[in-house]
């Protein structure tokens, strides 16, 4: 055959796969650049942090900036753990919340026959591009109205609905057979058995997708914290490291910052290299149809 | 039905209402204290004739970045899941994992390592590598100046595009069906190009699509990155003021929640057109 192109999901090394290598690898080396720097930064000593010439590599890696991170105790006499443990808790929280009402919504939207579930799902697949930020301020209103400033639910509660989350959910349910559920119900078995026996473990690899991408926004996001809470007790990680380098004059400061940017990225990445072939199992149902 | 419930609360609690909230908000002044009252559509007239910087900077500058981040994000995105699809699985993990990554980092975990990368000083690693190299002899002012803000932005939010489209477009190539090559061949399809418009992209439609949705969200989300780089709401001279930002300093800073209003309403409107537009390429013909 005079010609041969792509070759999908090769199972070995051939030649002709250099010309990707050659382009793939510098550049991934040079994204990996700042993850580089911020593993680097966070360990290093203050002389290592301000040399000049400046140098990406660490020479005499300390725990120093993570010893002095969690040592802080803020000016309103918080300690750092304090804003660590309300991230973990919101996280865990959002997480678990995220995947239940999710995966219900996307059973029904799926699985069940009734007027209005088209619409329904076009709707969801139209708030695809629906942009947080765009409303900050009627929801600002509607936080105050329903009496959620100041409480912790307001970390969590504005979340749990995720758009993105349901549609890769219900793309996912829809390749479970219907004769699985019908067989069920021939047996028997009620909607919280079929949801809890059948539905949810057949739909792991979703339900990792969608924890990973609520973990990240959970994980990382200051809106709550800035707009909504005034109590520092309450606020979160992300909102405590926003202020750390809002005042990165201070000496030691660059390398605690690094510290908590260290903090702030290791768990989305591990949690990711966990999850990466179920991520990439649900994402082969992510089209838009 | 117990089963939609909370979710259908949720979303329209927090996304329906919000959006119907900012829409009537928008043709009222409210200054948060007295009862908003209805102005019509002067806060429309006034954002397209009177607000100078809105139209001068906010405007221009938001189209700019749109129009540069969107579109190469987006096929970059594209050619790096296509060159990724067809090497072996194990280098093909490691390299997705790497190239994936700094989406994960959005925001404010990322802004430490920025102040230092792009530092106004000659310690900063960019003036001291560009300094060393002879390519320049003064450190640049990257964040402070508004002649290089917005192409600081440009570069950390393209770094950090390859998110959850990505993913989706790497999926997409990796199930496309290996007998449709083949048959495209006997067609008399013999060039790289001729193969990826009339074999890959159709195939992968869908993911194109969603891929090319979530591209058009994020770049619009991106707004935050001008102010966390420069440090400052609004950025230097406006050099970096995004749409985004506009919204805030209206709505967070004077407490003109009316006109805020009226802003989100345009990005909203710009968002949902940018999106028809991406449809209207992608979207299935029925």
């Amino acid at each position: 055959m005079a010609f041969q192109g792509t070759k999908i999901n090769p199972r070995r090394f051939h030649r002709s796969q250099i010309k990707f290598y050659a382009i793939l690898i510098p550049l991934a080396l040079f994204m990996s650049l700042p993850i580089i720097f911020i593993f680097m930064n966070a360990f290093k000593p203050p002389n290592e942090l301000f040399a000049f010439p400046p140098r990406i590599f660490v020479r005499n890696p300390t725990w120093d900036n993570f010893k002095a991170l969690f040592n802080t105790v803020t000016q309103s006499g918080i300690p750092v753990s304090r804003y660590l443990f309300n991230s973990l808790l919101i996280s865990l929280l959002t997480v678990m919340a995220t995947i239940l009402v999710g995966t219900a919504a996307g059973y029904v939207l799926s699985k069940k026959q009734f007027r209005l579930k088209k619409l329904l799902f076009e709707i969801n697949t139209l708030a695809l591009m629906f942009v947080p930020i765009a409303v900050m301020i009627p929801r600002y209103i509607i936080i105050a109205r329903t009496g959620l400033v100041d409480s912790f639910l307001v970390h969590i509660l504005p979340n749990l609905a995720m758009p993105v989350g349901l549609f890769l959910v219900k793309q996912f349910i829809d390749q479970i057979p219907d004769s699985l559920i019908e067989a069920a119900k021939l047996d028997g078995a009620n909607d919280w058995f079929i949801y809890g026996k059948i539905i949810l473990p057949l739909t792991k690899p979703a339900i990792a997708t969608i924890a990973i991408l609520s973990f990240q926004t959970a994980w990382s996001s200051v809106e709550a914290s800035n707009f909504y809470i005034n109590q520092e007790s309450l606020k979160n990680f992300a909102y405590y490291m926003s202020t750390l380098t809002s005042s990165t004059s201070a000496i030691a400061g660059q390398g605690v910052a690094a510290a908590a940017g260290l903090i702030m990225f290791l768990p989305s990445l591990v949690i990711f290299i966990f999850t990466q072939s179920k991520v990439m199992n649900t994402m082969a149902h992510s089209g838009i149809k | 039905m117990a089963f939609l419930g909370p979710y259908a609360v949720i979303f329209t609690i927090f996304i329906i209402v919000p959006i119907i909230i900012a829409v009537l908000l928008s043709f009222t002044n409210f200054n948060t204290i007295q009862f908003p009252d209805f102005v019509g559509l002067k806060n429309y007239i006034s954002l397209f004739t009177y607000d100078d910087v809105f139209m001068q900077y906010v405007l221009p500058n938001t189209i700019k970045f749109a129009l540069i981040v969107g579109p190469l994000g987006y096929a970059l995105s594209f050619f790096l899941a296509w060159m990724l699809a067809q090497i072996p699985r194990v280098p093909r993990t490691i390299l997705a994992l790497i190239i994936y990554s700094p989406s994960m980092t959005v925001g404010v975990a990322m802004q430490v390592i920025w102040l230092t990368i792009f530092s106004g000083d000659k310690s900063g690693y960019l003036n001291s590598l560009l300094m060393n190299l002879g390519l320049i002899n003064q450190p640049v002012q990257w964040l402070q100046s508004p002649q290089y803000l917005m192409i600081t932005m440009i570069i950390v939010t393209l770094w950090s595009s390859m998110g959850v489209g990505f993913l989706a477009m790497l999926a997409g190539v990796l199930n496309t069906d290996p007998e449709l090559y083949e048959a495209g061949y006997v067609d008399g399809i013999s060039k790289r190009w001729q193969e990826i418009f009339y074999i890959t992209v159709p195939l992968m439609k869908p993911q194109m699509l969603f891929g090319a949705v979530m591209s058009v969200v994020s770049t619009f989300q991106a707004g935050y990155i001008g102010v966390l780089l420069s440090g400052s709401n609004p950025t230097p001279q406006y050099a970096g003021q995004l749409i985004v930002n506009h919204i805030e300093d209206y709505g967070f800073l004077r407490y003109e929640m009316g006109y805020a209003a009226t802003i989100s309403v345009v990005l909203l409107l710009m968002i949902w057109i940018s999106s028809k537009f991406v449809w209207s390429i992608f979207g299935e013909r029925e």
